[in-house]
């Protein structure tokens, strides 16, 4: 037993450098060099400061903007972390069958029909309920179409404007056939912002 | 199921088992120390670690030494990361000052990645210092997964070699697993999910502007949002590939930086089985024969496919409480439709689900959806595939010593029936490997069942329960402790697991599930590598025949259900049954 202490010792200080502290340098390295971008969070960039990141919703409620998906975050949603409450990405972790469920996705159908009563279009489930992550960027395609009408009409533009938007940045399926299509709702609202 | 759906499934099937010749062919010759292309690089440095560290890498070790390097080995790497976790706050790369861990959560991590399994009582973003993923988590991300490919391959020396005693070096085979599969494949898997979205820095967290300011639980105003990022690409690679499954970040996979897009999903589901797929041709290889190896792999993916459809049958059939509310859950192609809560929009339906299924087969348990808000037979799949004891391709190598573990009961078991002596790929399958094999399916069965009675019957177990008041909760605990006992490692997350209750009893689970059943398998290797080859003779029960996979489908299925369905029917079973009792 004695004869197999020295090389587990030094089999895994080795085994630690070469995984734990060279191939993360490596990865890194060349990840800085040919990914810059991606690496360090696919961040927006506006008048040289970042409004955000690609990859990560924020969260809407005013009428005027496109809603995302519903965020279980903790502290607030969309909180991608908070040092003081030490909270991060979340899921709502709610089972089928749980009352805060129904209660959470009614109280969105009544968000949504409230900002918008007219609206007689069926409502996506996505728009409804909770992302796993608590930070998804994006909706289904027929959650953006939701609610072209509402926001239209707030901002006094029209559907067709609206909806160039929409189309603009909706994301198809990868090569073709990979992932769900999908609107990417903060880059889509701050192009609203933008053509206002 | 739209037409997406179903090409992405059968994609995915095709892709891996295509994979399997290939990569299996090069780990054989990885283990039997035949020439590579990668030995250029790679063989220098081999070399040096192994006169570094005093190995003479020509020692072959009897199964009784082998064994003690593995627990050696695996004891110095948790005592590490444990005390990595408890003085991080004073240790470099901890940009965000995150201070040090409790040491009920720090024992409960160092178990959890040391053996494999990658459970996650805590947050990542909120929890681990830079230094504690990389120099913690990582390598035992890596060392880990070459532990169970080692004993594998001194299975597999114990079944191909006759009256020898040695079964092979320890700290050659994790050497050679880590430097020559692990590492390679990580770096290529890391740097294409950078390409994707990965973050992958050493900066501190990004502080962005919200354009629409939002108000916190305390009625504070926000503006910013901080964005937790760090060393991540380079875990996630081999947290998937070695079927470890840690997630840099809380919510795992389905963060936006840990799986960005529809193909980092689906590259990183695809590592999550391509090497225990591949570790079966490997297997054929190494034994002359390359149809046992497609046998297995053929009974894993029967396995596999029949629970695939049955998650995402669920998932995409949806809620019906939704369907009350007048929510459109029908899929079209601009609506991914079904169960999407706790879904991510650029998975879908399809891909959790699958993802799910995949997680839960192999020993991985990393998670692109929280599994705790599945409908009620869709969470059903992952729990019993982790029930059936992580066979179903499984962790890398211990997936594939776990099958073979039933299909030494399988071959004992018809021998039985007809009246010989049973026997498996030339060798004599006696009393003593049975009982091993024996010990290594009831192991885990028991962890699992006796640690959800003992939490269920425990108000400290009860108090964390997340989906209180109904069957759910009792799915949540049962979850978490199958999960445990078969080195798994993905949660109905709803349960709060980090407290001294359930970090201490899982920790304890993971620990004996591991180690207790490595220790039979090397005592099988050493027992078969003693005993002669015998010839087939007409009465020997061939296992390389459509028959025999229905045989070993049969043993698999039936030793799951007679041990999980009672407790399945007081979980899932009985939810399905209330969620659409109207």
């Amino acid at each position: 037993m004695t004869s197999q202490l020295r090389p587990a010792f030094f089999m895994l200080l080795i085994l630690a450098l070469i995984t734990g502290v060279f191939y993360p340098l490596a990865v890194t390295g060349i990840a800085q060099i040919v990914f810059p971008s991606q690496a360090n969070g696919s961040l927006i960039m506006a008048d040289g400061r970042a409004v955000g990141s690609e990859l990560i919703g924020q969260q809407f409620d005013d009428p005027s903007y496109f809603w995302g998906r519903i965020s279980a975050t903790g502290a607030f949603p969309y909180n991608a972390f908070n040092s003081e409450t030490l909270t991060a990405s979340s899921g709502s972790n709610y089972g089928p069958l749980n009352p805060a469920l129904t209660d959470m996705v009614q109280a969105r159908i009544d968000a949504l029909k409230a900002a918008d009563p007219d609206n007689t279009l069926p409502i996506p489930v996505d728009l409804v309920t909770a992302s796993g992550s608590g930070l998804d960027p994006h909706i289904s395609i027929a959650a953006a179409y939701y609610q072209i009408h509402r926001v239209a009409e707030i901002r006094g533009l029209s559907e067709a404007d609206v909806q160039f938007l929409v189309d603009k940045y909706t994301i198809g399926r990868q090569f073709g056939f990979l992932g769900e299509p999908r609107v990417n709702v903060l880059l889509l609202n701050l192009a609203l912002d933008g053509i206002q | 199921m739209n037409i997406y759906s179903w090409f992405q499934l059968i994609f995915y099937i095709v892709v891996l088992l295509a994979l399997a010749k290939p990569l299996g062919s090069f780990m054989a010759k990885v283990y039997q120390g035949e020439h590579t292309f990668l030995d250029r690089v790679l063989g220098p440095v081999e070399k040096l670690i192994y006169r570094l560290s005093g190995v003479k890498s020509d020692e072959e070790m009897n199964w009784k030494t082998y064994a003690i390097a593995v627990l050696l080995f695996n004891a110095f790497g948790l005592f590490f990361v444990y005390i990595l976790q408890r003085f991080q706050a004073i240790l470099p790369f901890n940009p965000q000052g995150l201070g040090a861990i409790t040491p009920d959560s720090s024992w409960n991590t160092a178990v959890s990645f040391a053996s494999n399994t990658n459970w996650q009582g805590y947050g990542g973003e909120v929890t681990m210092s830079y230094l504690s993923q990389m120099l913690g988590l990582t390598v035992q991300n890596f060392v880990s997964a070459a532990t169970g490919m080692a004993v594998m391959v001194a299975l597999i020396r114990g079944i191909v070699r006759h009256t020898a005693k040695g079964i092979g070096n320890f700290w050659v085979d994790l050497a050679r697993s880590t430097l020559y599969i692990l590492l390679p494949l990580s770096l290529v898997l890391a740097l294409a999910l950078v390409s994707q979205g990965a973050v992958q820095t050493f900066s501190e967290y990004k502080t962005v502007a919200m354009l629409q300011p939002t108000t916190d639980a305390n009625g504070n105003t926000v503006t910013e949002q901080v964005l937790a990022v760090g060393p991540a690409a380079s875990q996630i690679a081999i947290k998937q590939l070695g079927t470890n499954g840690g997630g840099f970040f809380n919510v795992n996979s389905a963060h936006p930086f840990e799986n960005s897009t529809p193909f980092s999903n689906f590259l990183e589901v695809l590592a999550i089985l391509v090497i225990p797929a591949a570790l079966c041709y490997t297997f054929g290889k190494m034994v002359g024969d390359t149809r046992q190896g497609w046998v297995i792999l053929i009974t894993m993916t029967i396995i596999l496919v029949a629970f695939i459809a049955l998650a995402v049958w669920a998932e995409q059939a949806g809620n019906p409480a939704f369907t009350k509310m007048g929510i459109d859950q029908v899929q079209t192609n601009i609506n991914p439709g079904g169960n999407m809560e706790g879904k991510e929009t650029r998975f879908g339906i399809a891909n959790s689900a699958l993802w799910a299924t995949v997680t839960t087969a192999a020993s991985n348990g990393s998670v692109n959806s929280m599994h705790d808000s599945f409908m009620p037979l869709g969470g059903l799949a992952p729990m019993f595939l982790m029930q059936l004891g992580e066979i179903i391709f499984g962790g890398v190598g211990s997936g594939l010593y776990g099958m073979l573990a039933f299909v030494i009961v399988a071959v004992f078991i018809s021998g039985l029936m007809v009246g010989r002596t049973p026997e498996y790929l030339g060798k004599k399958i006696e009393a003593y490997e049975m009982k091993m094999a024996a010990l290594m399916l009831l192991i885990p069965i028991l962890l699992a069942k006796v640690g959800t009675a003992i939490a269920v019957a425990s108000a400290t177990g009860l108090a964390t329960i997340w989906n209180t008041g109904g069957p759910h909760g009792f799915s949540e605990v049962l979850y978490a402790f199958s999960s445990a006992a078969n080195n798994n490692g993905s949660a109905f997350a709803g349960l709060g697991a980090n407290n001294p209750f359930y970090n201490t009893a899982l920790g304890i689970c993971m620990f004996f599930a591991r180690y207790w059943l490595i220790v039979p398998v090397l005592a099988i290797a050493g027992s078969l590598v003693q005993k002669k080859k015998v010839p087939a003779s007409g009465g020997t029960l061939p296992t390389h025949t459509p028959l025999f996979i229905v045989w070993l489908i049969g043993v698999i299925m039936i030793v799951g259900a007679l041990s999980f369905i009672p407790a399945l029917a007081l979980g899932p079973i009985v939810e399905h049954l209330m969620v659409f009792a109207h």
